[in-house]
């Protein structure tokens, strides 16, 4: 049985298992990561920290690839969009 | 030097994939300081994520020998640059590492190539195994409807997987012809061990229906994705859908090999008997040599090992197995050839880079990956050309040019570590500059 | 009489090269240009794409406020992908030393007609809240600015060919003179005059030419909108830029449009391979972050490296090159291509029409380098 924790996105706390990803956080809260430089939304896509879609803003630091940053209690994501 | 470290080994291997912890362990067993490094949290790269659960007892086996012969793991670090022959460095989450090597063995892996439609760029449209990733990393998929499609064996290893995680498999589309999946069945058999593997993929897809000759041609979805219609065979159909799992196959991660000036055939790291790159104490295995799956990887990891730990004769008593391994990724090559449909697939205001929202239409005007990159800045956004320096290649038949520090966005201090630099030394770079 | 094909032929796709198609067509010529790659994908790629009045000679001064005019009327023309942006320059004084530099500065454009604002620390800060405390002040000239070259190059380029020149790229010339251009693998062109617009390749077409290549690094981050709104340069710059000799860095930022910022500059003698140089990449970095400390935060995407074509006195060459009765240069701009590039274009079709420049042009014609050989 994994512990939970709850993290924030955009101001609204969202329950995930211990060991998730961030993005999995952004996802479940249905949000998207990130919006593009022509105003479209955009989320997770390599899984793997190549494709940079994934990036949010973790405790007010920015461009952070979120599908390889485990969720801690407490975090603050916001997304940009 | 601020936060981190400074440390000097023996063998640094470069990736903890199969190929990395094989090599790792190998080299770590020829008496020599080895360590190895991985920008995730844990060692594994992709396929071997996270393979607790039984059923990757070669990653199990692999990973205790590692850690058997005390190779120092050095995890969640992203190796960017390298200021001088012999050191290169990787940054951490708020430290920077210095690491000095004799020999360097790079096991960087392979990444999935994705091809441009209308509406790729919606959330939830993701990579195979980008989606199986994320699911990996605590996303849940029970009772979400997922179609699954592009080309390569990883669509139904993926689709396995989700469908165990509970996901609803409406469908998996391969570009790949039923002729093509079918030679590649009968190589399949000649590889030991496959024929269970695929009789348990079988097993475990049982109902899911599966199309050859099939593509997605769009996605549609106002915020996020809704359906995707699906082409087959002259027609086409409209499914709605949670996640579409979509990659065409991998492209090898040459990065790092580039950068050091290692010599790149046709795509791939060239690489001698041993495993050894044309730069003198660099070597290279697994899937940037040649996209060749777990097995290859598994034994072109051990060569690259035990020839930079200086057990030769060992490393040549795996040539044998190499050879047959490498067989499977010739007919891998072979069976996923991307047909010339999936190049008219994207509209004029189809994104084709994603970082930089450059659209089909301004790409088609330039003559090369160098115009367009000066012209639209195609490929100068963070993932400087992982995602459509492939998609590029396959539409418009470019070749990419140099690959320039840092491989990986970093932060400027890390950048600014002076790295015990006594002289520059310069690293070959072909191609133009800018 | 000449049965030359076109009465101009350029080699060199650059600003410099793209302007001067750009200038000869707008006057009726038939043009042709040649570039062995891509359009602007020389030190035109490479830069910085500043628009700036500098005063390291009177020479210089004119040139450049000349041209930056120029880029004033033409901007109303410029597509958005050229990305051109009047931020003004900042020059920075981090002590008393350099504030007096500042107010000298100041009066010396005031007289001169550039607008400036001499500022205190205190209003530094608030036009650059990024900077560190602890900056003496700085003076603002309002009508310097940003573009994106290999974009203003192509728009040049385009606008030519709309009048008729035609463009040949990646067309390598073997060699040139006497009207004739000889490409690797390909027919003559013959014209009436040639103009050698190549940067840091003119010297290999033109036997002579003192032009030697400078290094220089640039590092450019991701996304930070808002982090800097004008271009920021360290009064040393222009010690950097100055000397003939020795390798320097000099704290030079500017804002994209995009929201990334441009770190740059260093210069090197005598570096000819293209890779980074860590060490200077190193020196350059941390001169930014001193003025900047925010930078060290800030996620980096991309470094490379460029040449810029330099003279021994650091002008460019625009003008009839005495050897060769066809032959003109428009070459060895420096740091300031992109800046001089439209005045370049005119005060070189000037002097190829017989029209009347409109600056004085005797201290960019080559003839002046050939003099002083004369007398050694």
């Amino acid at each position: 049985m994994s512990n939970l924790l709850t993290v924030t996105v955009n101001g609204v706390a969202v329950e995930v298992a211990s060991q998730a990803t961030v993005a999995v956080a952004v996802v479940l809260a249905g949000q998207a990561c990130r919006t593009s430089v022509s105003g479209q939304p955009r989320g997770p896509v390599c899984g793997m920290g190549i494709c940079f879609e994934c990036r949010v803003i973790i405790d007010g630091k920015p461009h952070c690839r979120s599908c390889q940053i485990l969720c801690e209690p407490g975090m603050e994501v916001r997304t940009d969009g | 030097m601020g936060r981190g470290s400074r440390q000097r080994f023996d063998v640094l291997v470069i990736g903890g994939g199969p190929a990395g912890v094989t090599a790792a362990a190998r080299a770590a067993e020829c008496d020599v300081r080895v360590a190895i490094v991985d920008d995730n949290l844990s060692l594994g790269g992709q396929i071997w994520r996270r393979a607790t659960d039984g059923s990757m007892p070669d990653s199990v086996r692999w990973t205790e020998r590692l850690r058997a012969a005390k190779v120092t793991e050095l995890c969640g670090l992203r190796v960017f640059h390298q200021p001088q022959v012999g050191i290169l460095l990787a940054e951490g989450v708020d430290d920077i590492h210095e690491l000095r090597y004799d020999k360097l063995i790079m096991a960087t892996g392979a990444r999935e190539r994705f091809l441009p439609f209308p509406g790729w760029t919606l959330p939830n449209v993701m990579g195979a195994g980008g989606l199986q990733a994320m699911v990996k990393s605590g996303l849940p998929v029970h009772g979400k409807r997922v179609v699954v499609a592009g080309t390569g064996p990883l669509l139904l290893a993926v689709a396995a997987y989700l469908r165990e995680h509970g996901a609803e498999l409406l469908r998996i589309c391969d570009q790949a012809s039923r002729s093509s999946l079918a030679r590649f069945g009968v190589a399949l058999l000649r590889q030991p061990g496959k024929m269970v593997q695929g009789l348990r993929l079988k097993k475990a897809l049982a109902g899911v229906p599966f199309a050859t000759n099939s593509w997605p041609v769009a996605a549609q979805g106002e915020q996020v994705l809704e359906s995707v219609t699906i082409s087959r065979e002259g027609t086409s159909e409209t499914i709605a859908c949670d996640y579409l799992a979509c990659g065409f196959h991998l492209v090898p991660a040459t990065e790092l090999p580039s950068l050091l000036g290692c010599e790149i055939e046709n795509g791939y790291v060239r690489v001698d008997d041993f495993q050894r790159t044309t730069l003198p104490e660099v070597f290279c295995a697994g899937e940037p040599t040649g996209i060749g799956g777990i097995e290859l990887a598994l034994v072109e990891g051990q060569i690259a090992g035990l020839a930079a730990g200086g057990r030769a004769d060992e490393a040549r008593s795996l040539f044998g197995e190499r050879k047959k391994r490498r067989a499977f990724a010739q007919a891998l090559d072979r069976a996923f050839q991307l047909r010339t449909e999936l190049q008219r697939l994207a509209s004029p205001e189809t994104i084709v880079c994603r970082c930089e929202d450059v659209p089909y239409s301004r790409l088609s005007q330039c003559s090369s990956w160098r115009a367009a990159k000066l012209q639209t800045r195609c490929g100068m956004g963070p993932c400087q050309g992982r995602v459509c320096g492939p998609a590029t290649q396959f539409l418009f038949n470019w070749n990419p040019d140099s690959v320039r520090p840092p491989i990986f966005p970093v932060r400027l201090e890390s950048f600014a570590v002076t790295a015990g630099v006594s002289e520059p030394v310069y690293q070959e770079v072909t191609g133009g500059h800018g | 009489m000449s049965d030359a094909t076109y009465d101009i032929a350029i080699v060199g796709a650059g600003i410099v090269g793209a302007a001067c198609a750009d200038e000869f067509a707008r006057r009726g010529l038939r043009v042709v240009v040649v570039d062995r790659d891509t359009v602007g994908s020389g030190a035109t790629a490479a830069g910085m794409g500043h628009i700036v009045v500098m005063d390291d000679s009177e020479a210089q001064f004119a040139l450049t406020r000349y041209s930056q005019h120029l880029w004033q009327e033409l901007r109303r023309e410029l597509p958005d992908d050229v990305e051109y942006d009047q931020c003004g320059t900042i020059w920075v004084a981090s002590d008393e030393e350099e504030m007096t530099e500042v107010r000298r500065k100041h009066d010396h454009y005031r007289e001169r007609g550039v607008a400036t604002q001499a500022l205190d620390a205190a209003t530094l800060r608030n036009f650059e809240p990024n900077l560190r405390p602890g900056m003496a002040g700085g003076l603002l000239v309002p009508e310097d600015g940003v573009l994106y070259p290999p974009c203003a190059a192509r728009f040049l380029l385009e606008r030519a060919q709309q009048h008729g020149v035609q463009v040949r790229l990646g067309c390598s010339v073997a060699h040139l003179g006497q009207g004739r251009i000889a490409l690797n693998g390909g027919p003559e062109i013959r014209a009436e005059f040639i103009v050698n617009a190549a940067g840091t390749g003119s010297p290999g077409l033109t036997s002579g030419l003192e032009i030697k290549k400078r290094k220089g690094h640039l590092v450019i981050t991701d996304r930070y909108p808002g982090f800097l709104r004008h271009q920021l340069v360290e009064l040393g710059y222009l010690k950097s830029a100055h000397s003939v000799s020795s390798d320097s860095v000099a704290f030079n930022v500017q804002p994209r449009r995009t929201g990334q910022v441009l770190i740059g500059s260093s210069r090197q003698y005598g570096a000819e391979h293209k890779g980074v140089d860590h060490a200077m990449l190193v020196w350059m970095l941390r001169r930014a972050q001193e003025y900047m400390p925010g930078l060290r935060a800030m996620s980096t995407v991309r470094s490379w490296t460029g040449f810029r074509a330099a003279t021994p006195d650091k002008l460019p060459l625009i003008g009839p090159w005495s050897a060769d009765k066809s032959l003109f240069l428009a070459t060895g701009h420096e740091g300031l291509g992109i800046t001089t590039s439209l005045g370049t274009a005119r005060i070189l079709v000037d002097q190829v029409t017989g029209a009347k420049p409109e600056i004085p042009i005797e201290p960019y014609l080559p003839s002046r380098v050939s003099r002083e050989h004369a007398h050694v």
